[in-house]
């Protein structure tokens, strides 16, 4: 398959990872400096847990398939506006509640139609390829979007250690259910464990990847540590957080979100601004960070690289 | 309890400035969040992330609380004897409609870019945007009427019957928060929920009267 590579963005466009780490240090000196002036105590920031920085995420080598020419989004913003229900249905909720998820020892069974199934530690699946960096755009369905500079592998250089046989036509991604460090699995908004899907070729696209960490550090639970799925043209549910079981099968799976509502989500879920939510327009997002809202792009920007997985598909009722 | 006209003037003059402090600190957020202008020392999470999101919706739900504040006021009045109370109705009515119009005015603008067409598209294929435009067209009658000029102009008996147009617009500002939310619903639940205790005491209030009169 020939992957189109996108314009080349240049090296002296990327803010310093270390210098945009501590963009907010400078910006809280100037607060304290006024808080001090007008007689109030400025209150310290939430704690968070040491992120793990040391290699290899830190090291992780910049491939060519990262998009280009964006602005990152802030980590501040990627690690406090989450989506992660399982902690809860507020965008704060996962990265308030998510220090209790137990992310050591984790392993990933990968069964179903396969010759080799196999159950693989998280240390050994970081090791089983070279990291990269990936940036990508992630839009939400609800009609937001960021971009996001992960750190992780090809989904294919994991699913081919199991040998899928010919007769798997799609594959499943179940999320972890840890209901004692989860609050949110205990009301059943959505039928945990959380499963999602993607029909073969499109787990084995080489754009699809799993995601063991971003902006140079391990994931945070909030993002779905220790492992979670990326695809970036389909909308953000798509891409299942803190991955525990990875299952072959040859029936289209019911995913979670289209048990909740089969019409409003359905399989494909690729960003598509011409078919609309049935609730709301999928025509423009906003970019967090800023005020007026974008056009959407097709397949979320990446069609020169996906749209032949979908060629003589209507999109309109494959949604 | 009754209360002197003085004290009533003192009592209205702490509502309005109670009634602007949403507005406030939305504003005082945005300064801090997005124009990081912080004279309070304000965390810098007000409006978090999405702020233009967090702004709208927070002015909505505002919009709904002032409401169903102004739905408060009768049975207060009642169980309390507090009669006072219906000189305040009027200012939450109003406060209601302030909200309102600012929520809407910047979905207009922001969530929007004032592309009349989008809007219109919006408007004809969204249920909650057109239950929402519907609410906010119902309130434009009810606060243009608000005042006693237009009430002398009207006359009592009808200026009555036209603000009853407020228990329907208010099942529709409900229903509007319910239609946008993608699965969690407990928080509009709670809305309908006190909208619905609202409404039976006056359904029983107008049962009661017309057992009376029979």
């Amino acid at each position: 398959m020939l992957i189109k590579h996108p314009d080349d963005i240049l090296p002296s466009e990327i803010t310093p990872q270390g210098l945009y780490l501590r963009r907010r240090d400078f910006i809280k000196t100037g607060v304290g400096l006024m808080g001090m002036a007008a007689g109030a105590t400025l209150l310290p920031g939430p704690a968070h847990a040491a992120p793990k920085t040391a290699p290899p995420f830190s090291t992780a080598q910049k491939s060519p398939l990262s998009t280009t020419g964006e602005e990152l989004t802030p980590h501040h913003d990627i690690t406090n506006y989450n989506n992660f229900y399982e902690f809860g249905t507020s965008k704060a909720d996962p990265s308030r509640r998510g220090d209790t998820l137990q992310t050591r020892p984790w392993t990933v069974s990968i069964e179903g139609l396969v010759r080799q199934p196999k159950t693989l530690g998280i240390d050994d699946i970081i090791k089983l390829a070279p990291l990269e960096e990936r940036i990508y755009r992630m839009r939400c369905v609800e009609g937001w979007s960021m971009v996001i500079p992960w750190v992780g592998f090809p989904l294919s250089s994991l699913l081919k250690q199991v040998e899928p046989l010919g007769s798997a036509k799609y594959v499943e991604f179940y999320t972890a259910v840890q209901p004692e460090n989860m609050p949110g699995v205990r009301r059943r908004v959505l039928d945990w464990p959380y499963l999602e899907g993607l029909r073969l070729d499109e787990a084995m696209h080489p754009l699809t990847i799993m995601a063991v960490g971003l902006y140079g550090e391990a994931l945070r639970n909030q993002n779905g540590a220790p492992m979670r799925l990326v695809v970036p043209w389909k909308y953000g549910f798509k891409s299942g957080k803190s991955i525990v079981k990875i299952r072959f099968t040859d029936k289209e799976p019911r995913t979670s979100w289209m048990k909740a509502g089969p019409n409003e989500y359905g399989f494909y879920s690729n960003v598509n601004p011409e078919v609309d939510h049935p609730r709301w327009s999928q025509a423009r997002e906003r970019r967090i960070g800023e005020i007026l809202k974008r056009p959407t792009l097709m397949f979320n920007g990446y069609a020169d690289q996906v749209a032949s997985l979908y060629t003589g598909m209507n999109l309109k009722i494959n949604f | 309890m009754q209360a002197s006209q003085q004290q009533l003037a003192l009592i209205k003059a702490a509502l309005f400035l109670l009634c602007l402090l949403p507005l406030g600190w939305l504003i005082a957020g945005f300064c801090a969040d997005v124009l990081a202008i912080n004279p309070f020392g304000l965390q810098d999470e007000v409006l978090g992330t999405n702020p233009v999101e967090f702004i709208i919706r927070d002015l909505g739900v505002w919009a709904l609380r002032f409401l169903l504040l102004t739905l408060c006021i009768t049975p207060l009045r009642k169980m309390t004897g507090m009669h006072w109370l219906l000189r305040l109705r009027r200012m939450l009515g109003l406060f209601a409609f302030f909200y309102a119009l600012l929520h809407f005015n910047i979905y207009l603008g922001l969530d929007q870019s004032y592309d009349w067409g989008e809007i219109a598209k919006d408007i004809l294929k969204r249920p909650f945007i057109t239950i929402g435009m519907l609410t906010f067209a119902l309130m434009i009658p009810l606060a243009v009427t608000s005042n006693n000029a237009m009430i002398k102009a009207i006359g009592g008996k009808a200026w009555q019957r036209l603000h009853q147009l407020i228990y329907p617009l208010s099942i529709c500002a409900v229903l509007h928060y319910w239609w946008l939310i993608k699965l969690d619903t407990t928080q509009p639940a709670i809305y309908a929920g006190l909208l619905a205790i609202l409404l039976m005491v006056r359904v029983r209030d107008y049962w009661r009267k017309l057992r009376q009169r029979y």
